[in-house]
């Protein structure tokens, strides 16, 4: 009897973890809550930031209203980030998109030393992107550029008349001048591509990777049965491929936003905003502001600009994985 | 099953072969410079796919070692990156667990609005938190970066363990808990054992994101001797205008060819973990 009493509290306490509806919650609140302290509490804190006038070496401010966002709004600097950023995207994620599809299709194929292949691929995603950016940032040297070294040396068999740079002077509406050769990082359109080909090169394999599983996920079946009917080509690709596809692109497409709208590594590495502010973004800029300046207030505001993006991102993200659900 | 055609061969050679040409070349490139004298490099006049002068040489990898604080940054890095996956494993096992077997109807949207956080960049957390970071005395410390690092990588490591969980056949647990043993028994000596490649690739994935980071880094450690590698090879091999490039290169190619071997061993399990959350 009286051992049967002592036992009770313990065997409750044991019911109580073997009960998914307790279980459940004690396990997941832990993660919740860290979340919660380290994303939640400071993205509050940068919004409260953005709407006072707080400095370096303080956190709190005089409440300014929307001053913050207005005064970055006024500065032509702040609007020539904000359409870099947007170029920076569009045009990347462009890239990466042609670039990952045309790769995903022909890795699908099994052929000889395909393994390889893949590692020299996927080089650009699984080294660190701050050591990458600085050995781009060789590559785009003013002096020792090896790019333009290859531009203007003989290199192709047929002599001089088949320099590099000739036949892109031939074929594209650029000019080289094999004396005064491209300033990769130093003129300010040249920089700006650099920036966005430094970008789709990192983006590039973890594109591939994701077209892939879509790929690989798509039934044999539906293969077999696109033949019978006698797709193939453009056809099978516009009718039976795209469509299956597109939710995965589609996710793959809305990281590609998010983590290059968002990302300051490449560009602060390459050429921290410059030449005259050419590749100037949201992120540069803010960090510029916010740090640099030590306008903390503004600094957020301006880094804020970004929050409407990343908020349809998660929008559309939301309602993939809704549907996914359902089927 | 019909074999691949020898034109659809070709094709596959045809664009991946230029495609793996450029996105390789700078490692290729880190790799030449690296074992070059400064004569060689900085005469235009050699070709600078071949060596002359003294070159190939491995004075820049001794250099790195001897007369920067290299290593000082590489096992910065190492202990971050070690400390920061015990946080996130600790948080993230159960959680993922819980998400994926336990929680019903309503994990899928936990797990989601936990995937969602992932998405906030750290651009838009980094004036705050260095604030914040400042305030509690924290500035030039690695546990700054112990503390914050979790914020990304316990997202990011829960929807993906959650992913694999779903894969674990219930049976096993079944089977189990019927010889009696308690839920956390269970997941304790059945799940995690059988997990062990998803819980590495979970260790993989969040220590690279650690070597990734970049803008926390920069903005909450200024001391040389504190850095980690994905700041201290970029503002301090670089002294204004003075650029030591073959120790440059030596110091981004030592750290790229680990991360990218295992990266490939376990790109598939990572895929699976990252597509089999939500979306099949």
């Amino acid at each position: 009897m009286e051992a049967a009493t002592a036992a009770r509290p313990r065997r409750r306490r044991r019911a109580f973890l073997e009960e998914r509806r307790f279980l459940a919650p004690v396990l997941i609140a832990p993660a919740c809550l860290f979340i919660a302290v380290l994303i939640a509490g400071p993205l509050l804190l940068a919004v409260y930031l953005s709407f006072s006038d707080a400095t370096a070496g303080s956190l709190t401010g005089d409440w300014v209203g929307f001053d913050n966002y207005l005064n970055a709004w006024d500065n032509p600097v702040f609007r020539k980030a904000l359409w870099n950023t947007v170029l920076f995207t569009v045009a990347s994620q462009v890239i990466v998109l042609i670039a990952a599809g045309l790769l995903a299709h022909a890795l699908i194929r099994p052929f000889r030393g395909k393994w390889i292949l893949r590692f020299l691929i996927l080089l650009p995603w699984a080294a660190p992107i701050p050591l990458g950016a600085v050995a781009w940032l060789w590559i785009y040297d003013s002096l020792f550029s090896v790019v333009n070294w290859t531009l203007v040396h003989d290199i192709l068999p047929g002599g001089g008349e088949l320099l590099p740079y000739k036949i892109v002077n031939a074929i594209t509406p650029w000019t080289i001048e094999p004396f005064d050769p491209p300033q990769w990082l130093g003129d300010p359109t040249l920089a700006l591509g650099a920036v966005i080909s430094v970008h789709a090169w990192r983006v590039i394999p973890f594109a591939t990777v994701i077209f892939l599983a879509g790929l690989a996920s798509i039934p044999k079946e539906v293969d077999d049965a696109a033949k019978v009917d006698g797709a193939t080509g453009l056809k099978k690709f516009w009718y039976v491929t795209l469509p299956l596809q597109l939710p995965i692109a589609t996710v793959a497409l809305l990281f590609g936003i998010v983590f290059t709208a968002a990302d300051m590594t490449v560009v602060y590495i390459l050429t921290r905003g410059g030449p005259f502010n050419s590749t100037q973004m949201l992120t540069t800029w803010s960090y510029q502001t916010g740090i640099n300046a030590g306008s903390l207030g503004e600094g957020a505001a301006i880094s804020l600009y970004l929050l409407p993006v990343l908020a349809a991102v998660a929008i559309l993200m939301l309602r993939f994985a809704r549907r996914s659900e359902v089927s | 099953m019909a074999s691949t055609s020898l034109r659809e061969k070709l094709g596959s050679y045809l664009v991946v072969g230029p495609f793996a040409i450029v996105l390789a070349f700078p490692f290729y490139w880190m790799l030449w410079t690296a074992f070059k004298t400064d004569g060689d490099l900085y005469n235009v006049e050699n070709i600078p796919f071949s060596f002359t002068q003294g070159s190939p040489t491995s004075r820049n990898f001794t250099f790195l070692f001897t007369d920067t604080q290299y290593l000082d940054w590489l096992e910065n890095t190492a202990f971050v990156g070690a400390i920061v996956v015990v946080i996130t494993l600790v948080f993230s096992l159960p959680a993922g667990y819980a998400l994926a077997r336990l929680s019903g109807g309503w994990g899928q949207s936990v797990g989601v609005g936990i995937f969602l956080t992932y998405l906030v960049p750290p651009t838009l957390l980094f004036l705050p938190l260095s604030r914040v970071i400042s305030e509690l005395g924290l500035q030039d410390k690695l546990t700054s970066l112990i503390l914050v690092y979790p914020s990304f990588t316990v997202p990011f490591s829960t929807w993906l363990l959650m992913g694999f969980f779903k894969t674990i056949p219930r049976e096993l647990e079944d089977a189990a808990r019927v010889d009696g043993a308690s839920r956390l028994t269970t997941l304790l000596r059945v799940v995690f054992p059988i997990s062990l490649p998803g819980i590495l690739t979970v260790v993989i994935f969040s220590f690279s994101l650690v070597v990734n980071e970049f803008v926390y880094s920069l903005t909450f450690i200024s001391t040389s001797s504190e850095k980690t590698i994905s700041t201290g090879v970029f503002t301090e091999l670089i002294r204004g205008d003075v650029f030591f490039w073959q120790g440059l290169m030596a110091a981004t190619l030592i750290p790229s060819i680990p991360l990218a071997l295992l990266y490939n061993v376990f790109l598939n399990r990572f895929i699976a973990g990252f597509t089999g959350g939500a979306f099949r």
